[in-house]
């Protein structure tokens, strides 16, 4: 087992006077996949959002307990909250561009945090959307509006985006559910591919796809992780009961 | 058989009261150009719209209005560019980072500033501005031989009333365009690293332009078109628009001789008014082709 990058210590979330998480435990490990499943409301894209800090954009939210990267808690008080989020990549479910062009959208990030030579923007383009599968399909229309990719293309875009800033983990937010079985099988090679390079946690709300895509499976049932463990072992012997039902088609 | 003929009678008035705007709408065209273009034949176009010597009721009456086409240009331009500023900025607050509690302080003080008769705002500028400008003005031109002082009352003085009257179109315009951006789009862009200023700079802002621009126009609309306010501030007379001279806008020189004009100075006025009819007509032209491009998008 390698080391693990992200790990928690009874993180508990509050929203209001409602208990989200509870006592979330748990280790992620580096370099590898880590699928998030559970039934729809069940906390794992509000966990999803701990890990990067965008829970602290919604008013009325408190949380407890610590989230470790790489040892460190990012809730600390010296935490500078756009380094984290530039270290923690987000791919959000809906292909969401800006509306500029497509050459923009990836040097948005890499400028945002300084990067200012043109060659060098040039190559984190470039190298960007390689690493995402979408070069090809852009390469000569780099300076066309973004808004007018497909859908497939569109979120491709959005993982090349996350991907400029040399992220250490990507987030990704059921980053399938809006795109077509084509697309979805894109996006999952994809996967396949960066988990060489970087750590993956995806929310799927699809087993399928938890099994085709990850190493480890994380089961999330009313705010709290009910098991945890290798993708193998989890779906061919759960040990809790409701993983049994939930993953045999029980309830969903 | 009852309902029925309520039915047709509901739809005729309907129908009928639509008609009165689209009446109004094009006999004021038609009115505006019978009356506006018999001073440009007579006295010739070129005589009216490229001189600027405005003497309508000398022995040899000259009509140029070039001066009062320029003011209402150069006074419209830096009303917008002393406005919008403030305007998208206060958008920005309100639909940003303003607590509910204090936006919902802010927001009914904007309505209420558009809601203000412009006549207030003239003599508010009057009583304030015109003191202040005028000290400025002793400061600024002290030993001047050439200066004519205008007391206060010149283009400056119109420029800001102008760009005060206009921010709540401005505000109340890009605060809408901002708030529809969707909140996914700044996620995204949080999410990479930026931080909440850059956001909105790199993200909100362009992705709410059309919205802005928009805003924009409108508020050169408003600008362009207000008579009242500019005619008590501005001084009257026919200059120049320099910071610092008396000057006349395309309205107010209608407000200010419409009274005793007769004749051919009477049918120059209308000529003005026509001119203005045309700027506004273009910027609404310009207003729904934006629009329509959004709509596109």
């Amino acid at each position: 087992m390698s080391q693990n990058k992200i790990s928690t210590d009874k993180l508990n979330l509050y929203y209001g006077d409602n208990h989200i998480l509870k006592d979330i435990t748990i280790g992620i490990r580096a370099k590898a996949v880590t699928a998030l499943i559970g039934p729809s409301g069940c906390g794992k894209s509000t966990f999803l959002k701990s890990l990067n800090r965008m829970n602290d954009l919604i008013d009325g939210v408190r949380i407890e307990g610590t989230v470790y990267l790489d040892g460190k808690d990012i809730y600390g008080p010296q935490v500078d909250v756009t380094r984290l989020r530039k270290r923690v990549g987000m791919v959000f479910q809906q292909p969401n561009p800006f509306p500029m062009s497509i050459y923009d959208n990836i040097a948005y990030g890499p400028k945002v945090h300084g990067v200012k030579s043109k060659e060098r923007l040039d190559e984190i383009v470039e190298q960007s959307l390689r690493q995402a599968a979408v070069w090809e399909e852009v390469e000569n229309q780099l300076r066309k509006p973004a808004l007018g990719l497909s859908g497939g293309q569109k979120q491709r875009l959005c993982i090349a985006r996350a991907l400029a800033v040399e992220p250490e983990v990507l987030l990704m937010d059921e980053p399938t559910s809006a795109l077509d079985p084509a697309s979805t099988l894109k996006v999952e090679e994809l996967i396949n591919r960066l988990k060489r390079k970087y750590t993956i946690i995806i929310v799927t709300h699809n087993m399928q796809q938890a099994v085709r895509v990850s190493d480890d499976t994380a089961f999330f049932l009313l705010g709290e992780m009910v098991e945890c463990g290798t993708t193998d072992r989890l779906f061919a012997r759960p040990t809790d009961r409701r993983t049994k039902e939930y993953i045999t088609g029980k309830f969903g | 058989m009852v309902r029925h003929t309520i039915e047709k009678a509901a739809e005729i008035i309907f129908s009928l009261c639509a008609f009165m705007a689209v009446a109004a709408v094009f006999s004021i065209t038609l009115y505006m150009i019978a009356n506006g273009l018999p001073a440009i034949f007579q006295a010739g176009w070129k005589e009216i719209l490229f001189s600027s010597v405005w003497q309508p009721t000398a022995q040899e009456p000259s009509f140029g209005i070039l001066y009062v086409i320029l003011t209402s240009i150069v006074g419209t331009f830096l009303a917008v560019l002393l406005g919008v500023p403030v305007g998208l900025l206060t958008a920005v607050f309100l639909a940003e980072t303003a607590p509910d509690s204090l936006a919902a302080v802010i927001r009914p003080a904007v309505e209420l500033l558009a809601g203000i008769p412009s006549v207030i705002y003239g003599v508010l500028g009057m009583l304030i501005l015109n003191p202040f400008l005028y000290r400025l003005e002793q400061k600024l031109f002290a030993g001047s031989q050439t200066h004519q002082f205008t007391g206060g009352a010149n283009l400056l003085s119109a420029v800001i009333v102008l760009a005060v009257m206009i921010l709540p179109t401005v505000i109340s315009i890009s605060e809408t365009a901002l708030r529809a951006v969707p909140p996914e789009l700044k996620a995204c862009s949080l999410a990479l690293g930026a931080s909440p200023v850059t956001t909105v700079f790199r993200v909100t802002i362009p992705a709410a332009r059309s919205g802005i621009l928009a805003a924009v126009v409108l508020g050169v609309g408003r600008a362009v078109g207000e008579a009242m306010a500019i005619s008590l501030v501005s001084g009257n007379s026919v200059n120049l628009p320099l910071p610092f001279q008396s000057v006349r806008f395309l309205t107010t020189a209608i407000v200010s001789e419409m009274g005793y004009a007769g004749g051919l100075h009477r049918q120059v006025l209308f000529t003005i008014g026509l001119i203005l009819f045309v700027f506004i007509m273009m910027i609404n032209g310009i207003l729904s082709s934006i629009l329509k491009g959004e709509r596109l998008e």
